[in-house]
């Protein structure tokens, strides 16, 4: 009993302090990514290579004034950052991050709790996270704010059709509500995966979930909550200093649980994309060592004398992991580790990039989008997996 | 333990249920109710019904309270004045709520003897395959009713708010 608090302690320290620095360094990576599709170095001042931007921005919004505008419904008006927050934090607690592993003896799981009904679990803490944007703008008192909130609580009670619907498809196939259950279910490569399984490949599921993920998290082309040209900030208008980098930790918070919730219903979590007897343990050394490389030819290239000390660093560092994976005693952690991390990493830049190319739609396009079409098809996709799942049981 | 959570819940959810009442505006009524939904749902929890506490959040509080809010933004409801509060009601209103809560208390305690107090986590047929099994199986005819009423409730909302935009 000692020795699960103990770890549970440990797990949750762990778990709030990777997950911290991953909302700051995603802001950074979204800055620089979207700054090279459009051509341009983005953050570079801030310590090398820009990386000490979250930093410096954390002081920055730590140390700004913090003005509660005189008109505001002051306890909602306070509630309402609170409320976003947390409800984006809370689904990462039963999100799995690999399978158990032995520390010190003692088994436990790479999560911070298995709930055997954690998708339900995750649904409802997300869907009560719509009253952090709709009270701010509510309680706000300003028309902007006001007509932003309204939006998003029409945009997110829409779109919560069409990815319930999408969930439900690969649990019929998975026949299980426990997050850790479902990827032991989809063990063994990429054609045991939700998105490539028999009877029905959930590849529709896959698309109608991440469409409705970005509408649920408020991001381009859906994000007409915050439509700067046409609602000067949209629900945070009148939020300032940390009550505004709540709203903005909210937001890339979940983007992290849309990324890992698509990863666990259907790129099969933290399982490796073909078994371990061909060789997929050292695909992580080879993608080490190639960026490693890479680094290091960029960093002793004469025409770049802006990164001649910081790329031949990381190119060592890149080096340094790539020999780590090769290490048997952590391969059993790290690797499952690597895999969750590089499927999410791949649906978190895809977040980032279609920002940077989509505009946005217009809202009566939005709202006919969802009803018109992603809902219908939604229903379809689940009818025919849950004929098809009968037929072949 | 589990009775300090009980308490502790049972507790918030009578206070925001009174706040509903109280409060004058219609927004801080909605908020109390969803935090008599939550209460009431960490008190499924409790008792071992883990399916019923995940579907009281997300139908009650995350989507018919969230449409409340929707509408009573939507609509801009302010602030209540009280009026029409006759002497009687001022008079009879306390004495008449006293005796109905000790009616009722008398009544609950007549029905259910003091031995059979609950035990928490001892239910154990909440899961969602016993509740699938459950509605599919034993109550497949109230299920089927229900369903088809509320598809004619959303059919009539529908030529309701046609005949509107004609």
């Amino acid at each position: 009993m000692d020795a699960f608090i103990v770890i549970s302690l440990i797990k949750v320290l762990v778990v709030f302090a990777v997950l911290m620095t991953t909302l700051a360094y995603l802001q950074w990576v979204e800055r620089k990514v979207i700054a090279h599709i459009q051509v341009r170095p983005g953050p570079y001042r801030v310590g090398p290579h820009g990386l000490l931007q979250p930093l410096a921005d954390v002081v920055k919004l730590v140390t700004k004034e913090d003005l509660v505008p005189p008109y505001v419904n002051k306890p909602l008006y306070l509630a309402a950052p609170f409320l976003a927050i947390t409800m984006s934090l809370l689904p990462i607690s039963v999100i799995p991050f690999g399978p158990a592993i032995a520390v010190a003896g003692h088994q436990t799981y790479m999560q911070l709790t298995d709930l055997n009904i954690g998708v339900l679990f995750v649904l409802a803490v997300s869907s009560m996270g719509v009253y952090g944007i709709a009270l701010a703008g509510w309680s706000s008192n300003n028309k902007y704010a006001l007509l932003g909130g309204l939006r998003s609580s029409a945009q997110m009670i829409s779109y919560e059709l069409p990815l319930s619907l999408a969930i439900a498809a690969p649990l019929l196939l998975s026949n299980t509500l426990s997050l850790h259950d479902l990827v032991l279910t989809q063990d063994g490569g990429i054609w045991h995966w939700n998105i490539l399984r028999g009877p029905f490949p959930q590849i529709f599921s896959f698309v109608i979930f991440l469409i409705a993920g970005f509408a649920e998290t408020n991001r381009v082309p859906f994000d007409l909550p915050e439509a700067e040209n046409e609602l000067v900030a949209g629900f945070h208008t009148e939020y300032s200093s940390m009550k505004f980098a709540s709203f903005f930790m909210a937001e890339y918070a979940n983007m992290i649980t849309v990324s890992s919730m698509a990863t666990l219903l259907f790129l099969g979590g933290w399982t490796a994309p073909w078994p371990a007897a061909y060789g997929s343990s050292l695909a992580p050394v080879v993608i080490f060592a190639i960026a490693g490389v890479v680094a290091l030819y960029h960093g002793f290239h004469p025409a770049r004398r802006r990164d001649q000390r910081t790329f031949p660093v990381f190119g060592v560092i890149f080096l340094i992991i790539a020999g780590v994976f090769l290490l048997p005693m952590v391969q059993d952690w790290l690797l499952p580790l690597f895999w969750f991390c590089a499927k999410t990493g791949t649906l978190l830049f895809a977040f980032i990039w279609i920002r940077g190319t989509l505009p946005r739609f217009r809202y009566d396009q939005l709202m006919g989008f969802t009803w018109k079409f992603l809902f219908p098809v939604a229903m379809a996709n689940l009818l025919v997996t849950g004929l098809l799942v009968a037929w072949f049981s | 333990m589990e009775v300090v959570i009980f308490l502790v819940f049972a507790i918030i959810a009578v206070v925001c249920a009174i706040n509903v009442v109280v409060q004058t505006h219609p927004i801080s009524s909605a908020i109390s109710l969803v935090g008599v939904m939550g209460s009431l749902a960490v008190l499924y929890l409790l008792l071992g019904a883990e399916f019923l506490a995940a579907a009281q959040v997300i139908v009650y509080a995350g989507a018919v309270m969230v449409l409340f809010v929707f509408v009573i933004m939507l609509l801009n409801a302010g602030t209540e004045s009280r009026k029409g509060r006759s002497f009687m009601v001022q008079l009879l209103g306390v004495p008449l709520l006293v005796t109905l809560l000790g009616l009722l208390a008398y009544i609950v305690q007549r029905i259910y003897p003091i031995g059979a107090s609950v035990h928490f986590g001892g239910f154990t047929q909440g899961t969602p395959r016993d509740v699938g099994r459950a509605l599919f199986s034993t109550y497949l005819l109230p299920f089927e009713v229900t369903s088809i009423l509320i598809l004619i409730a959303i059919l009539g909302a529908i030529v309701l708010a046609r005949k509107e935009l004609d």
